[in-house]
């Protein structure tokens, strides 16, 4: 074994796995709001790829204006979403509503390659494509820059959830009724939330876009991103730093080493055995409450 | 008008708890049954092997996921890898000389075992849980199917079938193979219609009403939802291996990615969650809305001379499925099944509409 390439092989993973943790992140924020999955994460985060590259591209504004430009556009179409569609979805049954956020996601993986054309765009957020190199160790220098990005949005979200918004949405995920009869309003804060997981899907994307261009292969990060959130607990933040880095590490050691045996295409699997062991041995994930109902 | 209820008396209990009480619902029935018989004699060719088989068949897939979904309340995003499993494993029994009856069934069997190993991983949590499940169930068959050239000869290959005769009767041309998919659909049809009336589909709809209750009056619930699952993936896979020999006709693995499966999702939802006939409708919706819509589209972008883009043409599918799901989810839960049941709910008592349930 040679064991630099695998150390290399795991670095590389551990910020791959932070940027997908950025994706899970948003998942988080709307399950510990309102209890539901957002299966439209993936796409959202494509979304706001395009976005940020419409803006850029057709406005002709520099990247430090397009970027905060698409992350406020895409607070209020998150927003919009869940005024315009999942509250007319509140009293259903869960199914409906994770059919609801999966319809969303097929319409935008439409929509967008359909509106601004499927070929693969480039984003240039004016990161140097030169490695990076720490003594023997290769790293990439997009995916460096991404990670670290992603967990200081990930430490972020912590400390947003104790400040005083935070704790009305911790209320909410708490119980609705109850936040409801001291004063806090309910919708608004699941609204917000939505903003928000929107928004952190617009840096997902921004950062994705940066490294592999924009496409609506994007949306494709859902699966990984449902991977981390469920491996750490779909109501835990911390949950999803440390899963992301065990997804992203599992996922890029298993590309190095079991490619080569098996032909390619591990990477893409990796996800779906992950989320089905963490559902055969602890539904609740690493660090999720432990209040799945079981029948 | 039309379905009258009026002057018709059951005077014997099976006369009220038959299929269809009202006369006027097994003239209709008859006559689509005498449609459906006549048209490959009546329809070109072409019209048969485009529209019409198609259709056929993903009504079955879609009653098959039905059952799962609406009868048993249970979510599955895999359907796709349930029917790719029963179409290479049928493809593979057949290559191998087995007749192509046994390798249908056979193909349902693999199916049932492999899908319910699965749902047995995800039957112990719910809702969410299970769909993503599923959803990993779809990646992880895909990938083995993939990157096992045993199973598909290589990820770019593609297994053509071979000619094969269904009880007795060669299945080759367009008449024959769409005759050989009505008789699966027919038996599935059958299958659902009648499931409800069991105690099979009582205990499934108490199931899917609430599992605690249904677990607190004695009906086991791990045991219902695994045998709904069975079910349904034996569907899956028969219809698999039908999908296969009678309108792919050689196999590869990207027919069966995750778009097949949401395109199915999609059919059950638009047409109505429990509903035979939505099935139908759905499955009609689904696969035609597409293609009238580009058509249309094309015919709007040349009349007007307005240019719109390939690109934007080629996503019309995925935006249609999409904004179908959400507005039927919105609007009309219960589906195209449900605006039918009112439109002849209010036939039924027309002109008087006081009298209406």
């Amino acid at each position: 074994m040679d064991w630099i390439l695998i150390t290399e092989l795991a670095i590389n993973g551990v910020f791959v796995g932070l940027m997908y943790a950025l994706v899970a992140l948003g998942i988080v924020l709307i399950y510990k709001t309102s209890g539901l999955a957002n299966l439209a994460q993936g796409a959202l985060a494509m979304m706001g790829g395009y976005l940020t590259w419409a803006v850029a591209s057709y406005v002709g504004a520099s990247m430090w204006i397009a970027i905060p430009v698409a992350i406020v556009l895409m607070f209020l179409v998150g927003a919009a979403i869940e005024k315009l569609a999942l509250r007319k979805m509140i009293g259903q049954p869960v199914i409906m509503v994770i059919m609801l956020t999966l319809g969303l996601e097929i319409m935008l993986r439409g929509l967008l390659p359909g509106i601004f054309g499927s070929a693969v765009k480039r984003l240039d957020i004016g990161i140097p494509n030169a490695p990076i190199f720490f003594g023997e160790f290769l790293i990439n220098r997009a995916i460096l820059i991404g990670g670290t990005i992603s967990l200081v949005m990930i430490v972020l979200s912590l400390i947003f959830f104790n400040s005083r918004l935070g704790v009305m949405m911790r209320a909410v995920s708490d119980d609705q009724t109850a936040s409801w009869s001291v004063g806090i309003k309910v919708e608004r804060a699941i609204a917000i939330a939505w903003g928000l997981s929107s928004a952190m899907a617009t840096v997902a994307g921004v950062l994705w876009g940066a490294t592999q261009g924009i496409d609506w292969s994007l949306s494709l990060l859902l699966i990984k991103a449902l991977a981390i959130a469920i491996l750490g607990g779909l109501d835990s933040i911390p949950g999803v730093l440390i899963a992301g880095v065990i997804v992203g590490v599992a996922e890029s050691l298993a590309s190095g080493v079991l490619d080569p045996l098996v032909g390619g295409g591990t990477r893409d699997v990796v996800a779906s055995v992950i989320i089905l062991l963490t559902l055969l041995v602890k539904p609740h994930g690493l660090f999720g409450r432990e209040h799945i109902e079981r029948v | 008008m039309l379905y009258r209820r009026a002057g018709i008396r059951h005077t014997r209990y099976q006369d009220e708890r038959q299929l269809w009480p009202l006369p006027f619902d097994r003239y209709l029935v008859t006559a689509i049954a005498v449609i459906l018989v006549a048209a490959p004699f009546v329809v070109s060719p072409l019209y048969l092997s485009s529209y019409l088989l198609p259709w056929i068949i993903w009504s079955t897939a879609a009653l098959g996921l039905n059952f799962l979904m609406g009868t048993a309340g249970q979510i599955h995003l895999g359907y796709g890898a349930v029917m790719a499993i029963g179409a290479y494993t049928s493809v593979h029994l057949v290559l191998s000389g087995i007749p192509f009856e046994i390798a249908m069934v056979a193909g349902g069997l693999m199916s049932s075992v492999i899908g319910i190993a699965f749902g047995a991983a995800a039957l112990r949590v719910k809702g969410l849980y299970l769909a993503m499940a599923t959803l990993a169930m779809q990646y992880i068959v895909d990938f083995v199917i993939m990157h096992f050239p045993a199973i598909s000869g290589g990820s770019l290959a593609s297994i053509a079938v071979p000619r094969v005769s269904f009880l007795g009767i060669p299945v080759v041309g367009d008449i024959r193979t769409y005759f050989v998919a009505l008789f699966v659909c027919v038996i599935v049809t059958l299958f659902m219609l009648n499931v409800k009336r069991s105690s099979f589909g009582r205990a499934l709809a108490a199931v899917r009403e609430k599992d605690y209750a249904a677990e607190v009056i004695g009906v086991s619930t791990f045991k219902y939802k695994l045998l709904a699952f069975w079910t349904s993936s034996f569907i899956g896979g028969v219809v698999g291996a039908v999908l296969a020999v009678c309108y792919l006709r050689s196999v590869s693995p990207d027919q069966f990615h995750l778009e097949l499966s949401i395109q199915l999702v999609a059919m059950v939802i638009v047409g109505g969650l429990g509903s035979v006939l939505g099935s139908f409708f759905g499955a009609a919706l689904i696969l035609f809305a597409p293609i009238i819509l580009n058509n249309a589209i094309g015919t709007f972008a040349t009349n007007f001379g307005i240019d719109i883009s390939s690109d934007l043409r080629a996503h019309v599918p995925l935006m249609l499925y999409g904004a179908l799901i959400i507005g039927f989810l919105i609007w009309e839960p219960l589906g195209l099944a449900k605006i039918y049941n009112n439109f002849r709910n209010y036939l039924l008592v027309w002109p008087f509409r006081h009298a209406q349930r």
